[in-house]
């Protein structure tokens, strides 16, 4: 019984069904283990953790420059910009809203630069389901290519305060 | 030999167990105030259940966060450590033939566990406190929220202090002949893994209570979510110890299972031990600033040596069982043992219960959602409750309630009315909680996130929701909740109504819960020596096969998304 003190001679080998279990556990095991490596060298969709320090009023006046240079338009008040294909795109999340609006193309890639003015903030793209976590002080580099066209939603998944739920932002693919 | 002192050791009239006393006494403390905070929790539970139902959308937002705090903090810290707190003191003295190494000491570790607790919940029930259970850096709680988790931490930490010195004399007094049992194995590992947890706990709460007091600069919020995790996830691993040792008592006690093989239960303990506290990286993988090496490394558990661990306790439990039923002479086709196992016996079909869906369910979700890259998808949606309420919830928890069906006429000496009540009560809890799960888990693969009030994004400025089909997912999850709720109801009024008014069963036996009758003789050999247990070996290829579709059906829909690195 396993609640009273074992057999002396209790080290024994596994047998039987058990040892076959054990070596078709280990090996789901190995073959799990084996297809993230595989993954980051020869799938699309890897999260790097690429980042970089950053204050986060520095971050700010870089969105800020972003915007005077590439703004194409407005949606309710929050620009829309279109960055160079290619370069660098700056979104910045904060209590409670994702700004700006950013206009990509579709199979072009961006060098998006995510960063959080406050508090942790939870990237979230609608209806798609990619989602990378933000900190404030981090200077989130995630490269994205749109691989369809479309108009994508942005929500917050971390909480950050009363107003979490009206945190949201836009992405337009063409 | 034993070293109980005089008067302070009864032998119960049940199992011929010596009962040290003192031990006996913070057995019931410890599980009273869990049940009280289980009772707390659960009220919190149906009130959030009710409010992510988009149909019924409860409470306002301000309660929603603050209950949502309340409910992670009970549950998942109060209920479960003050539990565990039991288990540990009953497997160090019962199970070893010794007496409690220390009354003031678990007096000490008691007072301060519940101080703690009780200072949480003040100052997250008047609104100081609205941050979470995760209280991530830069949101601020009121100092006292931090300085009630310290305390209960080491208020923790001391009662473990009791259990390794309780064990410590069991050895030096020669109070049992041999190793250790099994039982007390899995609960020496789960200790360990606390010891390692709560130090975790203590190096990120104590400079973020000094930074609260404005003694100290803030401290970096990704360092914080790193240490913090190695608390949260860490803890998981304990209650997965602590239940897998209750699925190896609660098979003996309720089939008379013995383990096959000591020595891999035993390894597959070791594995967790060794691999498990590398698991705070699974809440790392979309983080910036930790690279894809360290990623990949640390949340395979290192090549996922600790999946294997409980893909074999996943095996050698219910085997254990299959041929203790066959031995009984349930011999008949693959699953004969398994259709006469006592199912109206709540110890065992909470037990059963909780051991398919933690493995069906909460398993395989949570490697695969813990899978680096597979994460893009998952991470903070509710995926991840859907995940973790059948592992803690379905599977911790409701182990947790079939042991509590032997512990009160066992310890408490008291009888349990309503019977039949308590016979339903497990299929009630577990159904319930399956629904929540699916509900969630479903919902979340829509990309609906957790911990948030209003999927509907009323007065956003840009505009997002979610379509009809997530609405329904999300519907199942509320009615799943309310299910959940009344079993869980169901069990504190039961556990409650025995404890303080049930007849006393002093000097004789329990009134005892089904176990299967014998259908052979011990001569008969060809029954009994049978150790085969094909019945499992089938159950668990289902289990290898389910798991394999489901993790590839994931790495599958992860080619339909953006290209990201």
């Amino acid at each position: 019984m396993s609640i009273h003190v074992p057999d002396k001679d209790w080290f024994k080998a596994p047998s039987g069904g058990e040892r076959i279990w054990i070596a078709l556990s280990l090996i789901w095991c190995l073959i799990m283990f084996i297809m993230m490596p595989v993954w980051h060298f020869k799938g699309k969709q890897n999260s790097t953790g690429e980042a970089y320090r950053v204050e986060p009023a520095a971050f700010v006046a870089r969105v800020e420059a972003a915007i005077k240079t590439h703004q194409v338009g407005e949606e309710n008040g929050v620009p829309i910009v279109e960055p160079t294909p290619g370069g660098d795109a700056y979104l910045l999340g904060q209590m409670w809203r994702w700004y700006p609006i950013l206009k990509l193309k579709q199979g072009q890639s961006y060098r998006l630069h995510v960063s959080a003015l406050d508090l942790q903030h939870g990237f979230s793209l609608l209806p798609v389901n990619m989602n990378f976590h933000i900190l404030p002080g981090y200077d989130h580099v995630l490269t994205i290519t749109p691989t369809q066209a479309g108009d994508y939603q942005l929500i917050c998944n971390e909480f950050c305060g009363i107003g979490h739920h009206l945190m949201t932002g836009k992405i337009i693919v063409e | 030999m034993s070293n109980h002192l005089e008067n302070q050791v009864r032998t119960c009239d049940t199992t011929g167990l010596p009962v040290c006393l003192t031990a006996q006494k913070f057995i019931k403390l410890n599980g009273v105030f869990a049940v009280i905070f289980l009772l707390i929790g659960a009220i919190a539970a149906v009130l959030l259940a009710l409010t992510r139902w988009p149909a019924v959308h409860l409470l306002d937002a301000q309660w929603y966060y603050r209950i949502l705090t309340a409910h992670g903090m009970n549950m998942l810290i109060f209920w479960i450590l003050f539990i565990e707190v039991a288990i540990l003191y009953f497997a160090c003295t019962t199970l070893l033939n010794s007496r409690l190494f220390s009354k003031k000491i678990a007096w000490v570790s008691f007072v301060m566990m519940l101080v703690g607790a009780v200072m949480v919940n003040v100052i997250v029930f008047i609104g100081k406190a609205d941050v979470l259970m995760t209280s991530y850096i830069p949101l601020l709680a009121h100092p006292v929220f931090y300085l009630g988790i310290i305390l209960v931490a080491v208020g923790t930490l001391i009662g473990v202090y009791n259990f390794f010195a309780t064990v410590y004399i069991a050895k030096r007094d020669k109070t049992y002949d041999g190793s250790v049992p099994l039982v007390v194995f899995g609960a020496i590992a789960a200790a360990i893994i606390a010891v390692v947890t709560l130090l975790h706990g203590a190096v990120v709460m104590i400079p973020t209570f000094t930074w609260s007091m404005g003694w100290t600069a803030q401290p970096d919020p990704g360092w914080y979510r790193l240490i913090w995790w190695g608390l949260g996830h860490q803890s998981q691993q304990v209650n997965v110890c602590a239940m897998v040792s209750v699925w190896y008592l609660l098979a003996s006690l309720t089939t008379g299972a013995k383990p096959l093989n000591q020595a891999v239960c035993r390894s597959a303990f070791v594995l967790y031990i060794l691999f498990i506290n590398l698991a705070s990286a699974h809440h790392l993988l979309v983080d910036p600033g930790v690279g894809a090496g360290w990623k990949i490394w640390n949340t395979s558990y290192a090549m996922y040596l600790a999946v294997l661990a409980s893909m074999i306790h996943g095996f050698t439990v219910p085997a254990s069982v299959e041929i203790a039923q066959r031995a009984k002479g349930y011999v008949r086709g693959l699953f004969g043992w398994l259709t006469n196992a006592p199912w109206k016996n709540p110890g065992f079909s909470a037990f059963f219960l909780s051991l398919v869906i933690f493995g069906f369910i909460g398993g395989i979700t949570g490697v695969t959602l813990g899978t680096q890259q597979i994460n893009i998808l998952a991470h903070n949606t509710l995926r991840i409750p859907g995940h973790f309420h059948a592992t803690v919830v379905g599977g911790t928890s409701l182990a947790f309630m079939g042991l509590i069906y032997y512990v009160v006429p066992l310890i408490f000496q008291r009888e349990f009315y309503a019977r039949s009540l308590a016979i339903i009560q497990p299929y009630i809890f577990g159904i319930g909680i399956v629904m929540l799960s699916f509900g969630m888990s479903f919902a979340g693969s829509a990309g609906v996130p957790r911990r948030h009030w209003d999927v509907e994004f009323t007065g956003a400025n840009l505009a997002a929701g979610f379509d009809s089909g997530t609405h329904l997912w999300l519907g199942v999850m509320g009615i799943g909740g309310v299910l959940a709720f009344i079993g869980l109801l169901t069990f504190i009024l039961l556990t409650v109504a025995a404890v303080f008014f049930g007849k006393s069963n002093k000097g004789r036996a329990m009134t005892p819960w089904a176990t299967p009758k014998t259908l052979v003789t011990e001569g008969d050999v060809d029954a009994t020596e049978d150790h085969r247990s094909p019945g499992t070996m089938t159950l668990v290829i289902i289990l290898l096969v389910t798991f394999v579709v489901y993790y590839f059906a994931n790495w599958l829909a992860l080619t339909d998304v953006w290209h990201v690195r």
